[in-house]
């Protein structure tokens, strides 16, 4: 039963789970250190996908799909920054609005533009090329991930912008009296981040699974909370959470189409374990972790 | 008191025209669509003879589940933390409800045992959470949502391998007869078992406005709200408000399988019950949270909903777009200062930073 298990095709599996949940946290890493919380992801997920998919048929190219998935995920980014920021309205409450709205629209759009209520292959034409090895597709998306996480990383620790996006959030007023504009910069840092969860989306649908459906994100865009957590706001953690997470998420996909685990274990046991293990997760890496001052809260000047 | 009425109003509206949008970018007729929505759900009022009213009667019966997750919610708020697990918590207790209908017992009782242990399962299932935010301040938000997720497919799982009806394929074994609330209208979904979320909905009412404990729960909540992520919380009131919360999640759960007509059964992939825990957080957000508001909330949003599905027969507009104007509305609600802005713009006064705070 264990001879048919091949490790290789097990990582590679991995490794395009870890690009989405990644690529979510990665971007709420600037979000969060800026102050704000975007537990919208989920929905951006969701929406992204739609969208980016709409546009590479259309054009029949993946890539205007891609820029296309950013460009809704920059658009809800934009809005929650607007909610939270300049309305000071609740992070949350904006968030769980987001996720429902993302969930609507790809349920809406699969049935208003293909006419499936279920789901909806994407074309071959519309599909992200790969680099080919022989135990499977390696994405480009999968590399771009990599190297977003050591930019991002380099950009935090070693920038003057890094240092304004970790200001804002832990000592807003001091920012304030330096003469940083702290809504701005806070309303970009929450674009960028669902900017990044947009391609995290686009990946999921052009890429990796090749289709769109209702439950496509399946709770991914927690999952990237979590990972930000466990990160303890440094993306290259974001990078190792990810992939973490993506092993046993891919385990599930795997096991599904090995059918002699399938027998031994039920399915809906195994689907149940990225879930399981984020929790372990979160509630053994949280004691250490450490949030800006000010995260969540809406800044006022005196 | 009006100004939140006012907010929950313009919530609604903002919404309804953010379907409107999204009907009109996929070429769809709003005016149709809305049309086939409401005259589904009011359009039995106004018609000459009597006996049409199916779709209030299905209105009223959709509201049910809704109250009381919208309850969840609201409590939640209340003592200071985001309960988003509803979703699970009625998976819980809609599996434990299907389980107690095993029991012989005589009707009365078996309603109430039916519904107990609905209840102490969401309870049981909001457990975690609570534990995972009081010992290790895990964040509830996430918490929730991991284990909505793992109640789904545990929930499929106890259906298929124990609890499966032989002789209906995706079905459970059926709530024996002396559990069921029969149909107040034969045909719709409206039961006796309407009566129960009043109830509760009363007696919530009495416990937050009311009693020490209530007092107790609102005072955490606002200290928590002030310094959520900064790790204080008070155990014994944040436990409290998750297993009360819990306790009504679950309760809805067990209402849709003996309050569930003409099944009175739990479909094996859980479709009977989902999407009630988040529709929940919608109904407490535009009923401000507030249990008497909470069953006006969960009105509109069962009409959306029960009008959404006639609206996709009627009028082709896909009821999914139903999901579309309850986002915009939470997005909306989110920004209590966004009416204020309006406002100020309407008068034609610049509203300046000193001013909103």
């Amino acid at each position: 039963m264990l001879a048919d298990i091949d490790i290789l095709q097990i990582l590679i599996i991995s490794l395009s789970a870890m690009v989405p949940i990644s690529l979510a946290a990665i971007g709420e890493i600037f979000g969060e250190r800026a102050g704000v919380i975007n537990i919208g992801l989920e929905g951006i997920l969701l929406s992204s996908a739609l969208i980016s998919v709409f546009f590479a048929e259309m054009t029949s190219s993946p890539w205007i799909g891609l820029v296309a998935g950013v460009g809704i995920g920059v658009l809800l980014g934009m809005l929650h920054g607007l909610v939270c920021v300049y309305w000071r309205g609740d992070h949350i409450i904006s968030g769980v609005g987001i996720n429902l709205l993302g969930a609507g629209l790809i349920s809406y759009g699969l049935i208003a533009i293909w006419n499936i209520p279920g789901q909806h292959v994407v074309p071959d034409a519309a599909r992200m090329p790969d680099i080919p090895t022989p135990s499977g597709g390696i994405s480009y998306l999968t590399i771009l991930t990599v190297l977003l996480a050591i930019v991002a990383f380099y950009v935090i620790n070693r920038t003057k912008l890094g240092l304004r996006v970790s200001v804002v959030g832990e000592h807003p007023r001091a920012a304030d009296v330096a003469g940083v504009n702290v809504e701005a910069t806070r309303f970009w840092a929450t674009t960028l981040g669902s900017g990044l969860a947009g391609l995290g989306g686009a990946f999921m649908a052009l890429d990796w699974f090749g289709v769109l459906v209702n439950e496509l994100a399946a709770g991914r865009g927690f999952i990237a909370l979590a990972t930000v957590v466990f990160s303890k706001l440094n993306p290259l953690l974001a990078l190792v959470g990810g992939l973490i997470f993506g092993f046993f998420d891919s385990l599930s996909v795997w096991v599904s189409s090995s059918s002699a685990i399938k027998e031994a274990v039920p399915w809906q046991i195994i689907n149940t374990l990225p879930y399981v293990v984020t929790l372990l997760v979160v509630a053994g890496a949280i004691g250490r972790a450490r949030f800006p001052s000010k995260l969540g809260e809406p800044y006022r000047r005196e | 008191m009006l100004a939140p009425v006012g907010l929950s109003l313009f919530a609604a509206l903002v919404g309804l025209l953010g379907g409107a949008v999204a009907m009109l970018i996929w070429g769809y007729d709003p005016i149709e669509g809305y049309g086939a929505l409401f005259d589904y759900v009011f359009g039995g009022l106004f018609d000459a003879e009597f006996g049409n009213e199916w779709g209030l009667y299905d209105t009223l019966g959709a509201a049910v589940p809704l109250v009381l997750t919208g309850l969840t919610f609201a409590i939640g708020i209340r003592g200071g933390v985001f309960n988003i697990g509803a979703e699970g918590q009625v998976y819980a207790g809609a599996v434990a409800t299907v389980a107690a209908s095993l029991f012989v017992l005589p009707p009365g009782v078996h309603h109430l045992v039916a519904m107990a242990f609905g209840m102490i399962a969401g309870a049981a299932w909001a457990l975690p959470v609570s534990l995972l935010k009081v010992t290790r301040g895990v964040h509830e938000v996430i918490s929730t949502i991991m284990l909505n997720r793992i109640a789904l497919f545990l929930g499929m799982y106890v259906m298929t391998h124990f609890l499966a009806n032989p002789d209906r394929a995706y079905q459970s074994i059926k709530a024996a007869g002396s559990a069921q609330f029969p149909a107040i209208m034969p045909g719709t979904s409206l039961t006796a078992g309407a009566l129960v979320p009043v109830l509760v909905a009363a007696i919530i009412y009495f416990l937050l406005s009311r009693t020490t404990f209530g007092y107790q729960l609102r005072v955490v909540g606002y200290n928590a709200i002030a310094a959520r992520y900064a790790g204080m919380s008070q155990a014994k009131t944040v436990n409290a408000t998750f297993w009360l919360g819990g306790m009504t999640a679950g309760l809805a759960g067990s209402l849709m399988i003996i309050g569930g007509p003409p099944g009175y059964a739990l479909t094996t992939d859980m479709s009977t019950v989902t999407n009630l825990g988040f529709n929940g957080i919608g109904v407490a957000l535009i009923g401000r949270n507030h249990p008497i508001g909470v069953i006006f909330a969960a009105l509109f949003f069962a009409a959306l909903n029960v009008g959404g599905r006639s609206m996709d027969i009627a009028s082709d507009v896909p009821q999914e777009m139903v999901m579309v104007i309850q986002g915009v509305i939470i997005v909306v609600l989110a920004a209590p200062e966004l009416l204020r802005i309006i406002r100020g713009a309407l008068r034609g006064r610049q509203l300046d930073d000193e001013e909103g705070a």
